[in-house]
Formats: C-alpha cells, sequence, structure tokens
C-alpha cells in the first residue's frame, strides 16, 4: 500500500458563529472555495492536479446542502475533472474527510487528492438537518438520547471533574490560544477569508479572550441544567448511569466549544507525485482510526479511537509527542487525560475549539493542521489529533513529522 | 335493514338516521365482540344505502357514551403478527375510515371532489378509549356542558395504544403536544378543554347533544370531509421530520416519556412512534402503520400481563371474586372507626368519602377530634383548589362524628379498630365497644403486627372478628388486605368485600400469619437493599436500579419514609419474640449503627439514608456510608443489582403462595402491585415469574442463593411446578418476544437460553443472547 503524505495545509481564521460575526456575510460556498484554491496556489501546481476532494460539513442542508463540495470545486476554478464529496460523521467530519483523502492516496485510487471542511453555523444553524437519531422515537428510545451538553455533563459527574476543573480547563484554553497568536504559531496555515471586493474581512481567529478568568468563568450559569432537568435528559442518562446520584451540570458557554464560522484544507498525495510536481511533503499518515462507543455518554470515544489508532501503529500513548483533542467540552479532554494518563502539558498546547471554536465539519481538518504545524515548529516527531462525536463515535489520525 | 344487537337506528324524513348505543349485557356500552359485527355492517350499509343522507350517533345509555373497548375480548388476542392479523386489526380502523369518507378513495376525494355523508356525534357522557375514537370518526361532535362527559384514551393504563384511530386523529385535531399528553398518560379532558384543543366541535346543555348534532348534519347534507382529508391540511403546530419545531418536540417529548417510563412499557414507545410516523402519512396509511404497532404490543407479554392484572383480576377482586356466594348482602350504613391516629384518621376518611356515617372514637374528644382534623385538612385543599364545593366538603365532614362515648358506637353497621398496635390496650377496647355493638356488628381490626386470631380470643364474638389491613396514607394506598382467622365466619368475610366495595379499594384475602402478606415480601427487599450498601454498593446505583427497574420510589427512600426506627422496632419485637428462631437478616449491625450510633432514623427526623431540608425536602445520599461500608472499587453492574432486588421480592412472593398466605397467584400479583408498588409492566410478581417461565426462574433464584445465600432459594412447590411443565397462572408457555427477553433480567434471560441448550452467560452481550433465544425459537417454528 502507498503512503500518504500531507503536503500543506491552510485554513481560515474562525469567526464568531452569530449575526454580528465577521465571517456571518461570507457564504458556506465562499469558505470553502476560498480554502480550496489556496492550496495549489500556494505549491504553486495545477488546480487538476487535485483529483478528489472530501471537505466534511454537518449541517448540510439550505446553502451547505447538495454537496457543496463540488460547488466549491466548480467556484473555485478547478477543472470539470475534480470531483467531490461532501462527509458527515457530525464533529470528526473533517478528520474523516482528510482521512478519506489520505485512504485514495493510500489505496492508488488517487495520486493527488485533498480532505477539509466548512461550516457556516451562523448561516446554517446547528441542527438545521433534523436526523431521526433525535426525533424518531424508535431511535432515541433505543440509544437512550440525550443532548452532548448532557453527555458532558456526565463525563464530568461520573469521572469526577468539578466547575473549578473545568473551567481552569477553559482558562487554559485560552490562555494558549492567545499565546499561540502572539507568537505567530498559526502563521504558516492561516488563510484570511476575503469578501466579494477581495478585500479581508477576517485575519485572526475572532473569539479569543486572553483575559478570561476563573471569576469570570464562575459567574455563569451553566447550559444544560434546565435541559437535563425539565424535559427528562438527565433520567435518560440515569437509565444508562445508575451509579450517578445526581448530574452535576458543569458544562457552561465559557468551557465549551464556541459556535463559529470557518474552513480548512489540506492536500494528501503519495511520494511520486510529490516529487514529479517539486512539492515537499511535511507529514506522514501513521494510522487512522474510527470507532463507535456508547452513545448515551456518547463522547468519551477519543480514548478508544486513539488506542485503535495507536494499536494500528504498534504504538503506544507515551509514543506520542503532542496530542489534540477538540475541546467540545473541557470534561472530554480531562477525561481522555485521565484515561490515557497524558499530561495537560502535552495536549492541545496551543489552546482550542474553547478559546477559537469548533466550525463543525471543519473543525477536524484544522487541528490535523495545526499540528503539521506545530510538529515543525516544536521540532517533534508525532502527534495524534482525536475528536469526539455526536451518536457515540471517536476518529484518530497519527502523523509523523517528514 | 339489517337487524343490529348493540345499537338501534332510525331514520327520520330528511334522510338523517339516529344510531343509539345500547351494547346487551355490559354495564355501559364497550366495544365488544357484537359491536365489533354490527358497526363496520351498518357502516357499510349507511355509505352504500342512498336513503341515508346523514347520521347522528349518540347512546342509547345514561352512563356513558361509550366507555372503550371490553378488555376480556383483547385479552383474547393471539398476539400473532402477520398479514391475516393485521387484516382482523384493520376491522375498525378501516369501518371508521369509511364513516369519515363515506367510502370513497383518497384519489377519488383529492382528483374527483367526493365528500363523505355527514356524521355527527352526540356526548352526554364518558367517551373513553374506542368510544372516543368512534366519536373522532365522526365530522363533527358535540358534548354536553356536564361534568358527566369526560373524553379520553385510557389503553395505555394497560399497555396498550389506542388502534382506532386516536393516534391519528387526536394529533390532526389538536397538536402533537396534546396528543403525546393525552395519550402517554391516558389522562381524561374535560369538556372545555377538549373544546379548547379543538377535539369537541360544540358544547351545548345536557339534553340538546342529538338536536344539535342533528341540526349540523341538515346543514351539511351537500357532502362535508375531515380537514384532514381537505387539500393543503396541515398538523396544527406543526409535524413531520422535516419540521424543526416537531423535531424539536419529540427530541424532548421522547425523552420525557423515557424517563416516566424507564423504558418498560412498550406502548409508550409504539404511541410515540405512532404519533411520529402516522403525522407524516395521510390518513388511510396512517391508520394502518397504527394497527401494526397495535398489534405488536399483543405480541409481547407487558400489555397481556397489564390487562390481565390490572384490569380483568383487579375488576374481579374488586366485585368480590373472594366473597362468600351465599351471603346476603350485608347493609354498611354507619362505621364506627376505634382510634383516631393516623391511621384511624385515614380510614374515617374514606369511609365517609364513600357517603357512610362515621363515629370516631378515641379517648378523649380532643384526641378524636383529629380524625375531624385530619379530613378537613384534605378537604380545604379540595375547595381551595376548585375540585369541591364548599357545600360538598361540608357534608362530607359532617359525615365523620368524634366522640370519647362508647355509647356512640351503638347502632354502627361496623367496627374498624385501629387504635395502639398493642395486645392489652386492643383487648380492652373490644370488650367495651363489644359491650354497645349489636351482636350482629363485625369486628374488624387494622392491626398489622398482631394475629388476628390472637386478637379474636379477646372477642365474645370471634365468628364476627376479622383482620381488614389498610396502608398508609390510607386515601392514597389502593390495597385492602382482608384476614380472616381460623374462626371468621363467612358473614364477616362477606362484610368486609360489601364494605370494601363502598371505599373502592382493591382486597386480597390473606392468611392469618405474622406480616401478612405484603409485610412478609416487602421487608426482604429492603434489607436487600441494605445488604447491598453493607457490601460496598454505591446507594445511587441501588436506588437507582430499583427505579429503572419500574419500582415507584427507591427502597432507601420508602425506608426514610416510613423511618428507619420502625424497621428497627420491628427487628428487635420480632427477635425479642422469636427468640432463638429468630433468624438475622444480617442488616442488624447497619440498623443499630443507623438509629444508636449516627442518629439517622428516617426522614420524620430529618436525616435517615438521606440528608433532608429544614422542609422536609429529600437532598442528596448521606455522605458517611462508606467511613462504615467502604465503596466496592468495581462496582456491579445495574443488571446484578437489579436481579437482587427483583429475585427479593420474587422469592418471598413465591414463598406465600407456596405456604398458602395468598391463596391464588392473582391475590399475590395485585398484593405486589397495589401494595408495594411492585413494578406495573410486570403484572406482579407471579406473572413475572409465568413471563420468564418457572425453569428460568429456578434457575436463576438457585444461582443467587449460591453467590448470595439461602434467602434465595425457591420453594419446592415451585421447583415441582417448574419440573412438570406447568404454569402459575396455567396455559400454553408462549414463545419469547424480543421486547420480551430486552426487559427481562439479564440472568433470567441467560437460564432460558441455557434451558433451550443455548451456551449463554451473563458475561456475553446480552443483546447477543436474546439474538440466540430468538433464532432458536425460529428454527424450532420452521421445524
Amino acid at each position: 500500500m502507498a503512503e500518504a503524505f500531507i503536503y500543506d495545509a491552510v485554513r481560515t481564521p474562525r469567526g464568531k458563529g452569530k449575526k454580528d460575526g465577521s465571517l456571518h456575510e461570507i457564504t458556506p460556498l465562499q469558505l470553502a472555495s476560498q480554502v480550496m484554491s489556496a492550496i495549489p496556489e500556494r505549491l504553486n501546481i495545477d488546480k487538476g492536479e487535485v483529483e478528489d476532494v472530501a471537505f466534511g460539513c454537518v449541517s448540510p442542508v439550505g446553502e451547505q446542502g447538495a454537496v457543496i463540495t463540488r460547488t466549491a470545486i466548480l467556484d473555485a476554478g478547478f477543472p470539470i475533472q475534480t470531483s467531490g464529496i461532501q462527509v458527515n460523521r457530525f464533529c470528526g467530519s473533517g478528520l474523516e474527510a482528510s482521512n478519506i483523502a489520505a485512504a485514495k492516496v493510500m489505496s492508488g485510487e488517487c495520486e493527488i487528492a485533498m480532505g477539509g471542511g466548512v461550516e457556516s453555523m451562523s448561516r446554517v444553524p446547528m441542527g438545521s438537518d433534523g436526523g431521526a437519531m433525535i426525533s424518531d422515537p424508535q431511535a432515541s428510545f433505543d440509544a437512550y438520547f440525550v443532548p452532548q451538553g448532557i453527555s458532558a455533563d456526565l463525563i464530568a459527574t461520573k469521572y469526577g471533574f468539578s466547575r473549578d476543573d473545568v473551567d481552569a480547563y477553559a482558562v487554559e484554553s485560552h490562555k494558549r490560544a492567545s499565546k499561540a497568536w502572539e507568537e505567530g504559531r498559526f502563521d504558516k496555515s492561516i488563510l484570511p477569508v476575503k469578501d466579494v471586493m477581495g478585500v479581508d474581512v477576517l485575519a485572526k481567529d475572532e473569539t479569543i479572550r486572553p483575559s478570561t478568568d476563573m471569576q469570570a468563568l464562575g459567574a455563569l450559569n451553566p447550559s444544560f441544567a434546565m435541559l437535563g432537568q425539565n424535559f427528562g435528559f438527565n433520567d435518560v442518562a440515569q437509565l444508562k448511569y445508575p451509579e450517578v446520584e445526581k448530574i452535576n451540570h458543569v458544562h457552561h458557554a465559557g468551557n465549551s466549544s464556541g459556535i463559529v464560522d470557518g474552513a480548512s484544507a489540506l492536500l494528501f498525495g503519495n511520494k511520486a507525485a510529490g516529487e514529479r510536481l517539486d512539492i515537499k511533503p511535511r507529514a506522514r499518515i501513521v494510522s487512522m482510526a474510527s470507532i463507535g462507543s456508547e452513545p448515551t455518554i456518547m463522547l468519551t470515544g477519543p480514548e478508544v479511537a486513539a488506542q485503535k489508532a495507536l494499536k494500528t501503529a504498534g504504538m503506544d500513548a507515551k509514543d506520542i509527542d503532542l496530542y489534540e483533542l477538540n475541546e467540545a467540552f473541557a470534561a472530554v479532554v480531562l477525561r481522555f487525560m485521565q484515561a490515557l494518563d497524558v499530561d495537560h502539558s502535552i495536549m492541545n498546547v496551543n489552546g482550542g475549539a474553547i478559546a477559537m471554536g469548533h466550525p463543525l465539519g471543519a473543525t477536524g481538518a484544522m487541528i490535523l493542521g495545526t499540528m503539521v504545524d506545530e510538529l515543525e515548529r516544536a521540532d517533534k516527531e508525532t502527534a495524534l489529533v482525536t475528536l469526539c462525536i455526536g451518536g457515540g463515535m471517536g476518529i484518530a489520525t497519527i502523523i509523523e513529522r517528514i | 335493514m339489517t337487524d343490529y344487537t348493540t345499537f338501534s337506528v332510525d331514520l327520520d324524513s330528511d334522510g338523517i338516521a339516529l344510531l343509539k348505543i345500547d351494547v346487551p349485557n355490559q354495564g355501559m356500552n364497550v366495544i365488544d365482540d357484537n359491536l365489533m359485527k354490527d358497526l363496520p355492517a351498518f357502516i357499510d350499509e349507511f355509505v352504500t344505502n342512498d336513503d341515508y343522507k346523514g347520521l347522528v350517533i349518540a347512546s342509547g345509555r345514561d352512563n356513558a357514551f361509550m366507555a372503550g373497548a371490553d378488555l376480556r375480548m383483547l385479552e383474547q388476542q393471539s398476539g400473532d403478527l402477520n398479514k391475516d392479523a393485521f387484516e382482523a386489526g384493520m376491522t375498525l380502523n378501516r369501518a371508521f375510515r369509511k364513516l369519515e369518507t363515506g367510502g370513497h378513495t383518497d384519489r377519488q376525494i383529492q382528483r374527483e371532489g367526493k365528500k363523505a355523508k355527514p356524521v355527527a356525534v352526540a356526548l352526554e357522557g364518558l367517551a373513553l378509549g374506542g368510544g372516543l375514537e368512534l366519536a373522532l370518526a365522526g365530522h363533527y361532535r358535540v358534548a354536553a356542558d356536564s361534568p358527566k362527559v369526560k373524553l379520553g384514551l385510557p389503553e395505555v393504563l394497560v399497555g396498550l395504544l389506542p388502534g382506532g384511530g386516536g393516534t391519528q386523529r387526536i394529533p390532526r385535531l389538536a397538536g402533537l403536544q396534546n396528543a403525546a399528553q393525552m395519550i402517554t398518560t391516558g389522562a381524561n379532558l374535560d369538556v372545555k378543554k377538549a373544546k379548547a384543543q379543538n377535539i369537541i366541535n360544540e358544547i351545548v346543555e345536557p339534553g340538546k347533544t342529538i338536536e344539535a348534532a342533528t341540526a349540523w348534519v341538515k346543514d351539511n347534507l351537500g357532502g362535508t370531509l375531515q380537514p384532514w382529508d381537505v387539500k393543503g391540511f396541515k398538523v396544527p403546530g406543526g409535524a413531520g421530520a422535516m419540521n424543526p419545531k416537531a423535531v424539536q418536540f419529540f427530541s424532548a417529548a421522547n425523552a420525557m416519556a423515557l424517563a416516566k417510563s424507564k423504558d418498560n412499557f412498550p406502548a409508550i414507545k409504539a404511541i410515540m412512534s405512532c404519533l411520529y410516523e402516522g403525522t407524516q402519512l395521510p390518513m388511510t396509511k396512517a391508520v394502518e402503520v397504527e394497527t401494526k404497532y397495535f398489534l405488536t404490543l399483543f405480541a409481547d407479554p407487558v400489555a397481556q400481563n397489564m390487562i390481565r392484572t390490572l384490569f380483568v383480576n383487579k375488576q374481579a377482586a374488586e366485585k368480590g371474586a373472594g366473597r362468600p356466594k351465599d351471603i346476603a348482602p350485608v347493609e354498611i350504613k354507619k362505621v364506627g372507626v376505634l382510634g383516631a391516629g393516623l391511621m384511624g384518621s385515614g380510614i374515617a376518611h374514606v369511609t365517609a368519602k364513600a357517603g357512610l356515617e362515621v363515629v370516631s372514637l378515641d379517648r378523649t374528644d380532643e384526641e378524636a377530634q383529629k380524625s375531624v382534623a385530619y379530613t378537613k385538612k384534605i378537604l380545604d385543599k379540595r375547595v381551595k383548589r376548585g375540585k369541591m364545593t364548599q357545600e360538598k366538603a361540608d357534608a362530607f365532614l359532617a359525615r365523620i362524628t368524634p366522640t370519647s362515648n362508647y355509647d356512640d358506637l351503638k347502632d354502627v353497621d361496623l367496627i374498624i379498630e385501629a387504635v395502639f398496635e398493642r395486645p392489652d390496650v386492643k383487648a380492652d377496647v373490644i370488650k367495651k365497644t363489644e359491650a354497645v355493638i349489636r351482636e350482629d356488628v363485625i369486628f374488624a381490626s387494622n392491626t398489622s403486627t398482631l394475629p388476628i386470631g390472637g386478637l379474636a380470643k379477646n372477642s365474645k364474638r370471634p365468628e364476627n372478628f376479622i383482620g381488614l389491613h389498610f396502608f398508609s396514607p390510607v386515601e392514597r394506598m389502593p390495597l385492602l388486605e382482608i384476614i380472616p382467622h381460623e374462626g371468621t365466619g363467612d358473614k364477616a368475610l362477606a362484610a368486609a368485600f360489601d364494605y370494601n366495595r363502598k371505599i373502592k379499594k382493591t382486597p386480597i384475602v390473606v392468611k392469618d400469619v405474622r406480616g401478612f402478606f405484603t409485610n412478609q415480601v416487602f421487608p426482604p427487599y429492603i434489607t436487600e437493599a441494605v445488604l447491598m450498601l453493607m457490601e460496598g454498593v454505591k446507594p445511587a446505583l441501588i436506588e437507582n436500579s430499583a427505579l429503572n427497574l419500574g419500582l415507584p420510589i427507591g427502597p432507601f427512600a420508602v425506608a426514610d419514609d416510613t423511618t428507619l426506627k420502625l424497621g428497627y422496632d420491628v427487628m428487635k419485637s420480632t427477635k425479642e419474640e422469636l427468640g432463638d428462631a429468630y433468624k438475622p437478616s444480617g442488616t442488624e449491625d447497619f440498623y443499630a449503627l443507623m438509629i444508636e450510633k449516627v442518629d439517622r432514623q428516617g426522614r420524620r427526623f430529618g436525616a435517615g439514608f438521606y440528608n433532608y431540608a429544614e422542609d422536609g425536602k429529600r437532598l442528596n445520599f448521606w455522605e458517611g456510608f462508606s467511613d462504615h461500608y467502604p465503596e466496592l472499587n468495581v462496582q456491579p453492574s445495574q443488571a446484578e443489582v437489579q436481579q437482587r432486588l427483583m429475585y427479593s421480592q420474587l422469592i418471598p412472593t413465591a414463598r406465600t403462595y407456596d405456604e398458602g398466605v395468598v391463596f391464588d397467584p392473582q391475590s399475590a400479583d395485585l398484593g405486589a402491585i397495589f401494595g408495594w408498588g411492585f413494578p406495573a409492566w410486570t403484572g406482579g410478581p407471579m406473572s413475572y415469574i409465568d413471563t420468564i417461565g418457572l425453569p428460568a426462574f429456578v434457575a436463576t433464584a438457585d444461582m443467587l442463593a449460591q453467590r448470595h445465600g439461602e434467602r434465595f432459594n425457591p420453594p419446592q412447590s415451585f421447583r415441582d411446578m417448574a419440573d412438570k411443565g406447568e404454569a402459575l397462572y396455567g396455559g400454553e408457555a408462549k414463545a419469547y418476544t424480543k421486547g420480551a427477553l430486552n426487559r427481562m433480567l439479564e440472568a433470567d434471560v441467560v437460564k432460558i437460553a441455557n434451558s433451550m441448550g443455548i451456551a449463554a452467560s451473563v458475561d456475553d452481550l446480552k443483546a447477543a443472547t436474546v439474538a440466540k433465544i430468538l433464532s432458536a425459537q425460529a428454527g424450532k417454528q420452521a421445524a
């Protein structure tokens, strides 16, 4: 089987996912189109070299519907022969799309393929696509479905993370993100978003609050207490987790991932294609894994996915230099570190979605790119990128710097 | 015109037929086999015969329009799931659909503009279940402005769903939220609410509904359609997987239904699915989907167990199945209640509520007054909430006469004694009372701890002496244990039943032994919970496992409510009384710790298993357990906890039946469900044992006995029945369904598999074992 290399990675800054967000005026088509064309232009290769493009998108309806990837390919000036697929594995979509692109290279289907993702949460709100999982009684009764926030609070309760623990984690996320920007750690891959006139509308992540402290976070009310208590979700969770006496609602807007707009892309190729096009590989895909996990607690999949990816690679958790786990909720990361005995000093070193936001379909590819940059900057060898996923799933990818 | 036995049909000069339902041999109109034949036949005739121009449906009875389906008929349902069963199951839905479409197809209505002959329904009384569904198939409903008119779909209460279009027409009239509320709870609506929810169209004075219905039909003789058959119809408030409001509704409503039912009632899930799927379909298809879900409920033992215990057996018990047949009804108009404590006051309350006169006696007038205060407090609340008029409350209260004078008992028809639980006190009261009452008056004791036979020794007329064991709080607890001692005469037993018919409790007859029935079975269950706690199982795991099993309240919460002190006192007195014969439960140290060392005696004392707020509100569990009983590092699974909690109720129930404390499985099931809230979805402990099968019951019990002690040993007679392939309720063993297996304890599923020769253990995935059983059964059927 061929090896897949990452040749380049870009991402947009993340704009606040509301009506007053800087990217609200930018269509998801534009977000996707801009990151998609940026890579061939940066690498100075013909767009036609990209044979297939896989983009994650979690709410693929409305202007994100009808295979946004193919639409963007045509908009971005790719030749007609470049095909596109839209991928949905909830929050893991961007990484899944990247893994698909890598797999296409490894299988020999493609020499060059692109992975990435897009989500304009301000324009196509989360949940716009409905879904049997939450509405069809046959599904929600069987799976004991609860909203993710309840699952996150359940993780905190079950594994003993207090409100202070999760808030402290959030404060650190903002600090790290802020420092990363100050030191220009994201510079390599940040692609400012342009409006119809070609003028930059956003060049930096919009939701970081460097001054956030425990006191500020302490003033926020838990977001999921009412939902859990008044609509039966706490009881549903306790049907499966009877050992939990009372769900401790610790998560709120300040220690959960932010709602933002953004897009990202990575270019994958085999060795020969790189040599032919005279482009330099930056990282190698070591292993990839996707798993299903218990759907009520829902967000504990990353530890299982990580272990599977490690096993495939013949590695141990200690062999990884840098971990990147999407900060969907603070407790998700705290639990992962507890389960795999990972030190905070090598986890999410440049902050994460609590500070910078989580543009659902794009995040997986964004943080994969972040790790490519960081391995080079910090002169490290291996990184493991993972995300928790709705419906009880997990995804992980291990990369090695070239 | 064909002859119908269940209704009359009169045609007026305008061609408007008046159909008056009067189902013979039934207390109220119900859908029975006869009506099931007549109604579709008439509807065929109505839509095809041009002499009929319109129709008014009314009741020929005073007491109700129609009270639903005859559950005895439904109890006979085969549970088959195939095309024939579907065709048979569609009988009513097809007839109702024909009535509302005039027999036209959807295509004829939409493309050719066909309309239906107008059908209006006149409601002067109860319209429940199938009765309401018939009314909903009419185009216009007129109800009398009367509290007698109650509309509801109570099928869920016996594990069913309204299978005559109820799950489809209600949401199309009232919206999804109202429909889910009404159909998943089985609650009734009064006229005003029903009008507000669009379920009825017009309210008129009582007695005028037929007139108003006829007028509407006359105005619409040109033809009419149901709103959902008119192009462009939308479910009020929205429906469908593409409607964000509906998606949001289902997301929350599914969770709320699941949280309430703990996934133990397949009907609730089926109802939600009928609402979800059906409202996305045209009516003709929607009622087919409803019928399919309806039939799946008969394939699952929950509905049949619930119908048997909660309806058929309950009603039989309440009608006096255990009453001696040849004794004339005992006239009871005035009851003497001795003692005005908590129990005496409660008994006085329910007796006065039944319209009987009560003489409430205690040592002093002041003490006796307490029973009046007790009832007044309850009535004041009802008046304040607008549930009762002040006049009615005053009349109610006036029926209770407090006194300290035994002479006031001279003209009572029944005595119920609820004085302090001491033999000498009781003996004194018996003597004083018998000195003034008539010789034929029955004397009942509400003792919960003293043998009735022992107390009867103090009576001059032991044949008139009987036990009537109420539960606290009397006005809320539905069970009554009737305890004849060896010398009790038939008349006393008959009187107990006749009194019970007035106060409307669910009675079971129980042998005169210590603890009677419920107090023998319930304490071992609490003991089991405490033993697990002592082993280091988290209290929340135990409590939630019980709740998830379907108990209405966890063992620790209920132990706090009845107080640990009571448990401790009973333990001590039993020990004293039995001496060397006392068998320790293993929880003695625990109670000693809680009562004597850490002073946590129960809710009333401000602390128990739980911490309590000043106002008595239950807070979190006491944090100190683990200091005395360290928590296990590896906690047992919910399945393990549940099987111990379940079998700690099943085994003592089996033992009491084996020992003749209850005389039949019916009484044990009723006593368990109504006495302490044994999970209703099982139909009771005996029904549960029958559902898993006696061999599986014995095998699981043996396994538990081996692991946890001889208290789990099943009685020999149960082993014998298992060996002989018998069932407690008789009848043939049915194939296990997926739903039934999923709801069973994991251990039971494993034992069932083992008994079929399938290798399985509790370490396997339960779903995998279930799949193996189902495929083995399918193979057997094919062979």
